[in-house]
């Protein structure tokens, strides 16, 4: 594992109204490493995922990524760090009105003011390299299965080579064998591009797969951080029960009981 | 004390609105007048709010120029003043009712067309995407489409005007019984230049009015398909009410000579 941090958070906070979503989040996560945070629905991971992208600005606390402080950041000191990061959404997020290529190649026209015909070589590169054919490139997104979206969304991460990038419950919605299909892709792309990974999911199959470090979140706190061999025997019982997805134990669901 | 509450809620709602409104208005012109801008994505919309609405806004204008030939053919026969009416049909078309009329049906289509394309972008995270490839969803989707709709409603004005009037022509000629060339003539007498560009200029804030709720709504939807919905209906209602208020406002003010 690297020492040299790539991103830290040291207790970040956020709160939407009287709802409190991140209580002190504190997290380091080296260059190169590929770390996932695991934890329930509504347990701040998106929320968390979001303020490191700057869509959302945390209450307080710092977030650094390779040094320099990005929390607050605006206009095009925003996009500036944004364009040294890369992101997969949970649905792909892919934009409806432009072809499959032409969503590959967004970042690199609009962010990078690459020339389209460069640009779209690259983008075609980057879809052979997810497993998709050419000829998928002139199609638009709503003609694409999920899992075909799902590559796609990868591709279009990777297409400006990324420093750092981030994955949405990247398995989420898909058959196992897609999501095992995407597990691999994952971790064949962020070996190769020799980019940082942030994922967050709650698929501990995935997680698994993906992580050379996991993070447990839990009411907006970091309670657990070990690497993936050591899951099994974290000692943490909120942890169990977590990975083996028991309804009984510290965590309970805020839902009415009888 | 429960009352009170509620008046307060009421009253900090609408103060949070209008201040979220104005800020909106703030981002979205400062990345209308700044660089880069994207001449294709304009004329894109251009095509969509301008040369799709044609044949909606053509058709209102017609008929209510025939239909204002009518009445005013009716109203002047008491006074016996029936050969005002190619007059009237003109200045009513260009000074009030062919930029309202277009304003409202362009309202129709387009805000309620922008405000479920841009909340859809919302609910589906496209909005999110467009952040993260470092594009400001402001200059890409926003700008755009204001710059355009400001552009075409008056083009689009100038064109039901045109056609409003034919419309006042043919039912004066054919079923009122005008002599079409002291008909054409009469029009051409008494508009003045200023009939038009009052018309036009106040379109033209028309066609801000229509993209911004189209857009405001939009970009603020959350909530699936149901916070698409009321989005599309916001924009809608409001865009038609901010055009008639400020059509009036406009008209007191500024047109009133």
């Amino acid at each position: 594992m690297s020492t040299d941090k790539h991103i830290v958070l040291n207790d970040v906070h956020k709160s939407f109204g009287p709802k409190s979503v991140l209580n002190g989040v504190n997290l380091e996560i080296g260059r190169r490493e590929s770390v996932v945070v695991i934890g329930g629905s509504g347990t701040g991971k998106s929320v968390m995922l979001k303020c490191i992208l700057g869509l959302l600005h945390p209450d307080s606390g710092s977030i650094k990524i390779g040094g320099t402080e990005v929390s607050g950041l605006r206009g095009r000191k925003l996009d500036e760090v944004l364009a040294t990061m890369g992101m997969l959404f949970q649905g792909a997020a892919l934009f409806d009105s432009l072809k499959v290529w032409e969503n590959v190649a967004f970042g690199l026209i609009q962010g990078k003011k690459m020339d389209r015909a460069k640009a779209r070589d690259i983008a075609f590169d980057k879809l052979a390299q997810v497993g998709l054919k050419a000829d998928v490139g002139e199609l638009s997104p709503a003609e694409l299965s999920g899992g075909m979206q799902k590559r796609v969304g990868l591709a279009r991460a990777i297409a400006t080579d990324p420093e750092i990038i981030f994955f949405d419950e990247p398995t989420t919605g898909l058959d196992p064998i897609m999501g095992d299909v995407i597990n691999d892709l994952i971790v064949h792309c962020v070996k190769a591009t020799g980019a940082t990974a942030v994922s967050i999911t709650h698929d501990m199959a995935s997680a698994r797969k993906i992580a050379d470090r996991i993070a447990m979140i839990y009411r907006g706190e970091i309670i657990w951080q070990g690497t993936a061999a050591e899951i099994d025997n974290s000692g943490n019982e909120y942890v169990d029960q977590f990975i083996h997805g028991r309804a009984d134990g510290p965590i309970q669901m805020d839902i009415l009981k009888a | 004390m429960n009352f009170l509450a509620v008046i307060g809620q009421v009253v900090l709602a609408a103060f949070t609105d209008v201040g979220r409104l104005a800020v909106f208005v703030q981002n979205a012109v400062r990345h209308c007048i700044t660089p880069p801008i994207y001449p294709r994505l304009i004329l894109q919309q251009m095509i969509r709010i301008g040369y799709n609405s044609l044949p909606v806004v053509g058709l209102t204008a017609f008929f209510t120029g025939g239909v204002l030939a009518l009445q005013i053919y009716i109203g002047g026969s008491r006074f016996n003043a029936e050969s005002l009416v190619s007059s009237i049909v003109a200045l009513g078309i260009t000074r009030e009712l062919g930029p309202v009329l277009a304003g409202l049906m362009v309202a129709g289509r387009v805000s309620a067309a922008i405000a479920a394309e841009i909340g859809t972008m919302r609910v589906t995270e496209q909005i999110d995407a467009l952040v993260t490839l470092a594009t400001n969803p402001f200059k890409y989707l926003v700008a755009p489409r204001l710059i355009a709709a400001v552009i075409t409603l008056p083009i689009l004005v100038a064109i039901a005007d045109t056609i409003g009037i034919m419309g006042g022509y043919i039912v004066g000629t054919k079923s009122l019984g005008f002599n079409s060339g002291v008909y054409i003539k009469n029009t051409v007498d008494f508009i003045e230049y200023q009939d038009v560009f009052s018309g036009l200029a106040k379109s033209a804030v028309f066609g801000f009015i229509i993209a911004l709720m189209g857009c405001y709504h939009g970009y603020n939807s959350q909530g699936g398909a149901q916070g698409v919905g009321r989005a599309t209906t916001n924009a809608v209602v409001s865009a038609s009410i901010l055009i008639l208020a400020s059509n009036y406002i406009m008209t007191s003010l500024l047109f009133n000579t």
